[in-house]
Parts: structure tokens; sequence; C-alpha cells
């Protein structure tokens, strides 16, 4: 059956693009035609050691991506395909590639490791191939070097591939002996002791009964700190990350430890090379992350007995870890404010004291203070910078009490570096920690203002200026005025205290957009941004200045839509550029269309905007679309039924974004503003409706649209029934199945993870807003006789929901309005079903003594009606 | 090198303006549908509470058409209209609190007939209740036109018995004027009871339903006493009108129903016309309709409105009142509930009807009248 493919896949990686082409298809085609055929060559041209290596690998890389895929759908072929093929071909193929793993090849023998890890992937959780891990695992420590190394990376692999329960405790057992002895310094070979020990981070999680036992976790232990100290870097730094998993998954088993890990990682921070002293700060951060989630659940429930205890490790090890993060700040790189994706030492370990700061709260600040006074004014700019990331670094977790005095001494100084510091540097980092100070110590939650009518001017002017600056010190600028704006915003109706300078505030922003470099450092984008949120922070006395900006950005926005002849890169820029200036109109259509008084003179701007909107849909950039649709619906929303005269035109957009399943955040957006359409349209979008029904259905049957899209779907039914009323009759009959089968697939949840639970809560909420929005649409008409077959299964739905306890507060309160529509609506003719079913008593008494308000409101209207209901 | 998945470089903002971008949408979204799910059941409540009173025709299978709207009346005097059969069981309270918010917005005859419906009416008392010194409170009720106000989104609105717009002006009250709201909640709205005493022009407010937000409907009187005394002066709603705050308010001095009480409340000197005394149960949650938890007295004593007056103070020799024919010949007055005086006979109707050519009539009887309530044309 097999056929001689070798030249096939040297041709397949030809640099001439004709040769390849043609060898791409003909691999198709034998793979289309004969797919058991296709495998057995593959396997044997990898398992061949007189074929050339390319070919070897591709082979193997072929095979591998015929057995998985990332999409859900897809992968689910993919795995029918290979378990429906017939045995014996699965046992060559199988033999071919444990044969490889003793090749002399290290690619053959890496690609045959990961081909074997997606078939165990396969069989294990189908109990098929039981004898691979005693195979894999026989005589491991009488094999060559090289077929032990790739023996440990397969099992590696497996432990990343398969989920444990599918592997059973004693092939746990052996494999974990296997690795750890791998991972022994007694193990001569480096490349067996590094696979070893990757293949333990990828175990760890199979070690559950391991860890708990004394014996096995400390020796486990052992193994991994005596890895930290090889004398191969790559071997240290697998090592480091075996213990930052470990800090994860077995927090509450590190106690014993914590000392001997505190002393090599101090080590490893200060001495070691970077890779490895990046894992080493992660660990702390790592376990700053447990405690931080422990602490929040222990602050949310008043038991107290939360799961895992806190051992505060991090309060523990304060003095002698503060003084190490410290240490690391003064390890800056020159350019790290300039490259985005920079990370280093002394990044991560800002990273790392902000996270300590979250962990620890008041206890931080006596240890750093002293390392800002010392370092802030020094002549080196490494040590101002040190020290003000330091400063900025511990703002959020301790309390305002202990914070607010010191940002009060230090605002005046911050302010005046970031006008005069000769050091880049120092600046970025200055503005930044401003930012932070507004972000957390200002707001109308806080009791003594930070910032007050004496220095707030100062304030402004000086971020005004900073945002003149060098690309990333005015990015940052901008991110101040951002939190800055962003804490007037709750403070209600006008004067704001950025009034008076409010003029000054956008014409700033507006002129950054248009700097030269505003490309750079993402400055464009924030200036947007914080143009934003300074007009979400408007009132009544500004928004006549918002008023003004409005046809600037639509001038903006038709100069993208003119420019003719890009090369990509620059339509890539382009299509960047309109999402910003959508997002930004967006916000004002927000902002102006919800307030009386500013609503009539800005929808005169309604058709031009309408208009540049509908262009936008035109240039073919999901991030444009999306923002576009968005700003739509806003506009939608503030017209309201004058947004007819538009949806001609707009209609065929629409339904692209609802069959745009590839960026399925359009789709949802799109979705979103169907509801927007109804609301503002009302029983005028009844002649759109044919067509959105369609493709909303559409959506709900296809595998391929993204799960998330799915509730807002069944939403968006309700809003539709809401508007067009009892006209939703003929759409009866294909959304109430599908709500149905809905309603079925999610009435239980037991055993989902939290994810999972989330989701399920999500789709309940959508089926019972469409239930609530058909009923609520139908009430009154005659034909609500039509509503009365549907009943039976609501209410059950509504009963199974409630024997199953796992409804969020939402839900919960939807779920009882829907019982108090259903009543309404059907009125007498339900009385006897409601008086049967469980919600109706059990359930209603429930929600009426919730403590949630809205819980109680919904319950109460639900015994309104169905009092009603059924006293007639 | 790069950091961990899941360690996002400090410096850079934590969460991106287009996924903020992308909730507010959400949210906003979210609380729209909600109001439009809101409106239609509001509308719903608005319905069935106008349907309810009284046995009266059997309601068929098909939905029944709205009633005809009650007659408006103007009030010449505003005292209460009162029967004493009292509102039966109808204790339903549809009104809650996001109905009223909602119903703010309603305009023209739907925000009438919503606001007819929402004050809490007391029975007259007829006897006295078990435990009067212990469970009740009672003071002197202004005259005036007893009012629902409500405070939000920056003005203040006050609506007569009928549901219709008395005066619509900013105040001091939570959310009530544009002025910059020392709470700092946009959130911030009230609803009030009150009684609009012309002579001094000043709201004397009767009872609490909502303040900044905050609902008081399912707490007790004497809580939501307590809550009005302690936080109406603090808003300065009861300092003199100004540009920002269009009338006074007034909270009215409340008794312990004891000896000393009665008579503080009887015969005590107050800044108003006084129009009766009002008793309220301690225990008694705010519920729109007649109450047997809240009654009044009148006599010649505590209140001029006892019986009617014309315009020069003199008592006529004839009290008039007008009542309403109904399709079944039933006349009732425009009391809440109303109350069935009798039947006429079909001959008297026909005559009628030939008279004034009419099909719709509201029939105007004169009869002497002696008992202690009033009804003026």
């Amino acid at each position: 059956m097999a056929m001689e493919v070798t030249q096939i896949l040297l041709n397949a990686q030809s640099i001439d693009g004709s040769v390849r082409k043609h060898a791409e298809d003909n691999l198709k085609q034998f793979q289309e035609q004969n797919l058991p055929g296709f495998f057995l060559s593959l396997a044997g041209e990898l398992a061949n050691e007189e074929k050339p290596a390319e070919s070897r690998k591709l082979a193997g890389l072929i095979l591998k991506n015929a057995l998985d895929a990332k999409e859900q759908h897809r992968k689910y072929e993919l795995v029918q395909r290979w378990l429906a093929l017939d045995a014996a071909v699965k046992a060559q193929i199988k033999n071919c590639l444990i044969k490889t793993l003793s090749s002399p090849s290290h690619d053959a023998r890496s690609t045959a490791s990961q081909v074997i890890a997606k078939l165990a992937g396969i069989e294990l959780p189908q109990k098929e191939w039981p004898e691979l891990i005693g195979t894999l695992l026989t005589n491991i420590q009488q094999l060559p070097a090289h077929t032990k190394q790739a023996t440990l990376e397969t099992l590696g692999y497996i432990c990343e591939e398969v989920s444990p329960e599918a592997v059973e405790q004693n092939h746990v057992n052996q494999i974990l002996t296997a690795v750890v002895q791998g991972m022994n310094s007694s193990e001569a070979n480096n490349d067996v002791r590094l696979a070893a020990t990757r293949a333990l981070y990828n175990a760890l999680g199979f070690a559950q009964a391991n860890f708990s036992n004394d014996m096995e976790r400390d020796y486990i232990m052992r193994v991994v700190c005596e890895a930290t100290l090889s004398p191969e870097v790559k071997i240290r730094q697998a090592a480091f990350e075996c213990l930052v998993a470990i800090s994860s998954t077995y927090y509450e088993k590190l106690a014993p430890y914590i000392h001997d890990i505190f002393n090599i990682t101090a080590k490893a921070v200060k001495e070691d090379e970077e890779p490895v002293a990046l894992q080493a700060i992660e660990f702390w951060s790592s376990i700053c992350d447990e405690e931080i989630d422990i602490l929040e659940e222990y602050g949310s429930d008043f038991t107290g007995d939360s799961e895992v205890p806190c051992f505060y490790f991090i309060k523990q090890a304060l003095p002698v870890l503060i003084p190490l993060l410290l240490e690391t700040l003064l390890k800056q790189e020159e350019d790290q404010d300039q490259d985005e994706g920079a990370w280093n030492i002394a990044m991560a370990g800002g990273t790392c004291l902000g996270l300590v700061a979250r962990t620890v709260g008041d206890d931080i600040v006596p240890l750093v203070m002293p390392f800002i006074e010392l370092n802030i004014t020094k002549p080196d700019w490494r040590q101002r910078e040190a020290a003000t990331y330091a400063f900025g670094s511990i703002l959020e977790g301790p309390s305002p009490e202990k914070l607010v005095p010191l940002v009060n001494v230090a605002l005046n100084f911050m302010l005046s570096a970031l006008m005069k510091d000769p050091s880049n540097h120092v600046k970025d980092t200055t503005a930044w920690t401003l930012g932070r100070m507004f972000e957390f110590l200002h707001g109308s939650m806080l009791e003594t203002p930070i910032i007050t009518p004496a220095n707030c001017q100062q304030i402004v002017t000086v971020l005004l200026q900073s945002m003149k600056d060098v690309p990333n010190v005015a990015e940052k600028a901008c991110g101040a005025l951002y939190f800055l704006a962003q804490g007037y915003e709750d403070m209600g109706p006008s004067p704001s205290p950025l009034t008076p300078f409010f003029q000054d505030i956008l014409q700033a922003l507006y002129a950054v957009t248009r700097r030269e470099d505003a490309g750079e450092s993402r400055l464009r984008t924030a200036a947007y941004e914080t143009l934003n949120e300074v007009v979400r922070c408007s009132t009544d006395d500004t928004s006549p200045m918002v008023m003004q900006l409005v046809p600037h950005i639509m001038m903006e926005l038709h100069q993208t839509l003119e420019a003719q002849k890009l090369s990509t890169d620059e339509r890539e820029k382009q299509n960047e550029l309109q999402g910003l200036l959508c997002g930004c109109l967006q916000v004002i259509i927000q902002k102006l269309g919800s307030s009386e008084a500013t609503k009539y003179v800005f929808l005169q701007y309604a058709d031009q905007m309408m208009g540049l909107f509908l262009r936008v849909f035109s240039c073919r950039s999901a991030t444009a679309h999306e923002e576009a649709m968005l700003a739509i619906g806003a506009l939608a929303y503030a017209t309201g039924s004058g947004f007819e005269k538009y949806m001609s035109e707009f209609y065929r957009y629409l339904e692209m974004g609802l069959q745009n399943f590839e960026d399925y955040q359009v789709c949802a957006i799109t979705v979103g503003v169907v509801g927007d359409l109804c609301r503002a349209l009302e029983d005028n979008i009844l002649p759109y409706c044919d067509g959105i029904m369609t493709q909303l259905l559409k959506d709900l049957s296809s595998n391929q649209l993204h799960r998330s899209v799915k509730p807002p779907i069944f939403s968006c039914f309700g809003d539709i029934a809401l508007a067009i009323g009892e006209n939703f009759e003929k759409y009866l009959i294909y959304a109430m199945p599908m709500l149905q089968s809905a309603a079925e697939l999610s009435a239980h949840t037991s055993g989902a993870d939290d994810d999972m639970t989330e989701y399920t809560n999500s789709l309940r909420n959508g089926i019972l807003e469409a239930y609530s929005g058909i009923f609520q649409g139908f009430k009154g008409s005659p034909k609500t006789q039509l509503l009365m077959p549907y009943a039976p299964h609501i209410l059950q739905f509504l009963d199974s929901l409630y024997m199953e306890k796992e409804m969020d507060d939402v839900v919960t309160k939807t779920a009882i309005g829907v019982l108090g529509d259903l009543a309404d609506t059907l009125g007498s003719n339900a009385g006897p079903l409601i008086q049967q079913s469980i919600s109706s008593k059990d359930f209603l008494n429930e929600c009426l003594s919730s403590d949630d308000h809205m819980i109680k409101e919904s319950a109460e209207w639900a015994k309104l009606a169905i009092s009603r209901a059924i006293s007639i | 090198m790069a950091p961990p998945d899941h360690r996002r470089p400090f410096k850079r903002p934590t969460i991106s303006d287009q996924q903020r971008r992308r909730e507010l949408s959400l949210l906003r979204q979210a609380q729209h549908r909600l109001d439009a799910q809101h409106r239609a059941r509001c509308l719903a409540s608005t319905v069935l509470s106008l349907e309810a009173p009284g046995p009266g025709p059997g309601p068929g299978p098909e939905p029944e058409p709205e009633p005809e709207p009650v007659p408006e009346l103007e009030l010449a005097s505003e005292s209460e209209h009162h029967v004493e059969e009292g509102g039966g069981g109808d204790s339903r309270s549809p009104s809650k609190e996001f109905d009223v918010r909602q119903a703010s917005k309603l305009r023209g005859a739907e925000a009438r007939k919503w606001f007819a419906r929402q004050l809490m009416l007391p029975e007259w008392m007829i006897d006295v209740p078990d435990r009067l010194p212990q469970d009740w409170y009672v003071f002197a009720r202004p005259a005036g036109k007893r009012c629902f106000v409500v405070s939000a989104d920056g003005i203040t609105v006050s609506r007569l018995r009928n549901g219709s717009v008395l005066h619509r002006f900013p105040s001091a009250l939570p959310g009530g004027s544009r002025t910059r709201d020392v709470s700092g909640s946009a959130q911030s709205y009230s609803i009030l009871d009150c009684i609009f005493h012309e002579l001094d022009q000043t709201y004397y407010v009767i009872d609490m339903l909502c303040w900044r937000g905050y609902s008081l409907y399912d707490c007790t009187a004497e809580f939501r006493f307590f809550w009005l005394n302690s936080k109406l002066v603090e808003s300065g709603a009861c300092d003199p009108p100004s540009q920002n705050h269009g009338y006074r308010f007034n909270a009215v001095p409340v008794y312990n129903c004891d000896e000393n009480g009665l008579h503080a409340a009887y015969t005590g000197a107050v800044t108003y016309i006084k129009d009766g005394l009002l008793f309220y149960n301690k225990q008694a949650h705010y519920q729109a309709g007649n109450t047997p938890l809240a009654l009044v007295w009148k006599d010649e004593k505590c209140s001029q409105y006892v019986i009617d007056t014309d315009s020069n103070g003199n008592v006529p020799r004839l009290q008039q009142v007008v009542l309403e024919l109904q399709d079944d010949l039933k006349l009732i007055t425009s009391d809440d509930p109303p109350v069935v005086f009798g039947s006429l006979d079909n001959d008297i109707v026909q005559k009628v009807q030939f008279a004034y050519n009419s099909t719709n009539i509201s029939f105007l009887v004169s009869v002497t009248w002696c008992v202690h309530s009033h009804i003026h044309t």
C-alpha cells in the first residue's frame, strides 16, 4: 500500500514555487485517494534511515498535522478518521514511530516523539494502545543515551497531550520514576538530563498522588533543586521553570522547601544568566499570584475556611525579598522604553515588586521608601529611574491612608522631573508613575483628594507640555491624563474641575494624533484613547467643545478613505487609524447622543457620519469594521426611528457582519447592533426581519461560529420579538425548537469547569431573554394562543434550572422574570400549568426573599402577574 | 526576550480602550434591553392596576380593552375623596421604584394614568384601632393638593392624584436640579409623597418612598419617618426658594399616638392650614391604593373641608356630589375604588339620553348629602 514519497516531499520544500505547488497537490491527491497508504508511506519515510533528513522530517510533520487541528470541529473529524483506520495499518504506523525513537538523527527522533504524543492524545482516552507506556519504559535505563533522550522527550509530550485521567496511576508512577532518574545529577548525559527536566515540567500535573506522599515529594523537590545548580544553563532554566509550575500547582505543599528555594532563587537573580534569573523572579511572582487569589477569597468569604490556606510566604520573605528585587531595578537596558516587546531583569523585578505590594499592602512601604529616598536625586539616570519605578510599582496594594501623604510630597517632585530630568528613561517612568497615582489614588471614592483646585492647573499644564516630548514619554503622559480624566468621570453633573482646561486638553490631544512620529510607541493610539476618556467625562458646560471636535474627526476619517494606491503596510496603518477614528466617533455619539441638550444639534451630523461609516465597511479590515459597527449601533440608538432612512443602504453590511464567522467579534458586535436597531426602529424593522432572522438562525446552526456569539443571538431574538410583536409569529416554528434544544443542553452544568459554567449561564440568560421578549411582544395580541404549546417546556426549563441550583444571580433574575412574562401574556389559560410548576412556588418564594434587589423586583413582578393569571 | 504569556509588561496599560468601548457598548445595550423590558412590564402593570378594582363584568378570554380613562377632576379644593367602605382587599402593590423611574420617562396620557395609581390612600377612621397609642403615629394633615414628587435627572416633577403635572422645577432634592450634586451620583433620585400648600407655596412631605436612589417602599413607616426627618433638612430642600430650588419643602411634625401626641396634633399650632388628622401604622410598608394601615379623621375642629362651603365660607343647604353612570346603570362615585350608590332604571336613562342626545353620559345628580365626605365638580 505504501508508496515512494521521498521526491515529492523534497519537492514540497523546493524554493521554486511551481515545483512546490505541484508537490503539494500530489500529496493532497494521495491523501484523498488512499488515506491508509498515505499514512503508511509517511511513517515509512520517517522511519527509514536511508532517506534524507529533510524528507523524513516533513513526512513526520505532515503525519502530525493530519491528526490534529486547532479548530474543534476539524479536530474531531481528524480524530474520528484515525480511529476508523484498519487496526493493522495503525499498528504498523505505530511500530515505525517507536522504531524511529532510536534513530541516530535527532530531527527524526524528535519528530517521531511529537507524532507519538498526538496518537496517544487520541488513543489513550479511548483505552487503546495500552502497551504504549510499558513499551517506552522497558529497559529505559539500559538504552543508549540518544534513545533515552528521545524516550523522555516523548513521555513529556504525552503528558502535555493527554489529560491525567487517561493514564493509570501505575503508569504515572513509572513515568515519574524514569523522568526523575533522568534528571538526577548522576545522569552524565546533559541531553538526557535536559529532556528529563522538560518532561517533568509537563508531567507535574500527573503527580497529584506523588506530591501528597512526603517521601516521594521530598525526592522530586530535591532533584529539581539540584538541577537548578547544573552547570548547563538550559538545564538550570528548565529546572526553574519546574519550580514555577510547582509553585502554582502545589502551593500548599511548599512550606518545607520555601527557605531553600529562596536561597536558590536569590543566588540565581543576583548571579545567573538572564534566562535563568528571569525564571527565578517568576517563581516569586507566581507565589504572589497564588497568595493574592487566596487572600481575595478570604476577603469575599466570611466563613474564612477557603480550601487552600495562605502560608504568607511573601510576608515572611519580605525583609530579604524586597532588597533583592530593588537591586534588579538598577539593571535596566538602554533602549527598553522604545522596544514594545522588551522583557528583562529590571522589568521582571518591577513587575514582581508590584505583585508583592498587592500581596502584602502597607508592609511594603517602609521597606521601599529608603531606596527611593536614597536614589531619586542621584546623578546616574539608572538610580533615579529605579527609584521612580519602585515608587510607581507600590502604588497599588497599600492603603490610601499610607500612600496619600507620600504622594502629596512626591507629586511636585515628579511634575518637575517630568519637565526637567535630562533622561528620557526617567521621564518615561515618571509619567507612568503619575498615571499610577491618578489611577489608584484619585477619584470620587477617595476621601482625601491628591488633586485639588490648587494643583490641578499645574498638573494639566505639565502633562500637556510632556505630550510634546519624545513619543514614548508623550505616550505615558497621555496615559496619565487618561486616568486623571477617569477620576472625574463619575463626579456627576457639571462643573468638572477640568472644565477650565478642557479646550486646551482637547486641542493638545488632537495635535498629538497628528504628530509625524505618532506611529511610534503606540502614541497615536494612546492619544485617541485619552481623547475618548476625556470626551466620556465631559459635562454640560464642556460638551459644546466636544461638538466642535466632530467635524475634525470626520474630516480625518474622510481623508483615510480618500487615500489611493497604498502599499500593504500603509494600508494596514490606514485601517488601524480608521478603527481609532470610528472608535472616537462612537464615544462622541454615545456622549452627545445621550443628553437631550446636545442630541439634536449633534444629529445634524448623522447623515455625513453614516456615509463615512458605510465607506469604512468597504475597506476590508476587521478592526475598522467592528468599530464602525459599534458606532452605528450607538448612532441608531441616538437617532431612534429616524434611523430608518439609512436602513436600505446599511442593510447589506449588517448582513455581511452577521455572516462573518471568521472575525467572530465582528459578528457578535453586529448581533448587538441588531438589538439597537430593534429598539430604535421598533416595528419599522419588520421589512428587514426575514433576512436578519435567516442569518441568525444560520449562525446558530453553524459549527464554525465561535460559541460566545450564540447567547447574544438568543437575546437578539427577544429584541426582535419585542420590536415587531405578533409579527414574530412566522419565526416561531424556527426559533422555538432552537431555543428548546439549547435550553435542554444548558439545563445541566454538573461536572463542568468554571469556564463552562460561566458559558452555560450566559447561554441560559440569552435563552431566557428570548422567551421574555417573545412573551412581552405577543402580549395583548389575539395570537397569544400560538405560544401556549411552548409553555409546558418553558416552565419545565425554569423548574430544572431551579432544581440544578447552579444559576448565577443574573440568570435567576431573568428566569423569574420569564415566569412573570409567561403568566402576564398567557393569562388564565396558563393558570393550571403555572400552578403545577415548582417555579411558581418554591423558586418564586426564594426570589421574593432574595437579598438581591434586582431578583426581588423581578419576583414581585412575577408574583403580580401570576396572581392575576390564576385569580381569573 | 518575551515575558511569560500571562505576565504583561508592567508599564503597558492594563486594558485597551477598544476593549473598554466594546464593554461599554455591551453594557449600554444590556441596559437598553432592560429598559425596554421594564417598559413592557411597567405598561402592563399600569393596565393591571387600572383594571383591578371592583367585580365588574367577568372578563372573557379576550384581552380586556383598556377602560375609559377616569374623568379628570379639576380639584377646586384638593382634599381627599374618601369613603367609609375603604378599598376592600386590593392591597397589591404594583408600584416599585423601578416602575417609578421608568414611568418618569412616560409622557402625556400614559404618565397621568400611571401616576394616578401610585399614592397610598388612607381609609376613614371609623373605629379606634387596637394598640393605637403603641403602634400608630398621628399628624395634622396640611390642606392642599396631594401629590407625588419625583426628582431625577436634574429636574423635579410634582404630579396630582389624577396624574397630571402640577409643577416642574429645579430643587435641592437628590437629582432634582442640574447643579452639581454633592453626593456625586448621577443615579441619585428621590420620590416623595407631599401635599402642596397654596398659601405659603410649600410642599409638606408626608412620606418618603425613595431617597438618593434607595428604596423605602419596603421599610416600615417608623423607618420612613425617621429617614425623612434626618435627610430632608440636610439636603437643603427645606431652604427658601432660590434659582436652583423652585419650592420650599417641609416635614410635618409627627407624634406618637398617645394622649399627648393626639392633643398636640389636634390642637397644636402649625405653619399650615390643617385638614384633618392622619394616622399611620408604624409597621406598615408603603403601598399604592387604599389601606387600612393609614387612616384619616376629620371634624369641624381640625378641618375646614369637612363639609362643602361656598366662596363666602357659608355652608350651603345641600351638599353636592357628582356620580358616574356605568354601562350597567350603576351609579358610582369617583373615589378610588368607587362606591356604588345604586342603579337607575332604564326609563330615566332613556329620557336623559333623549334630552342630551348622547350615548356617553356623565350624569349629574343632586342629592341631599349628610355623610362626612364631599366631592366637587
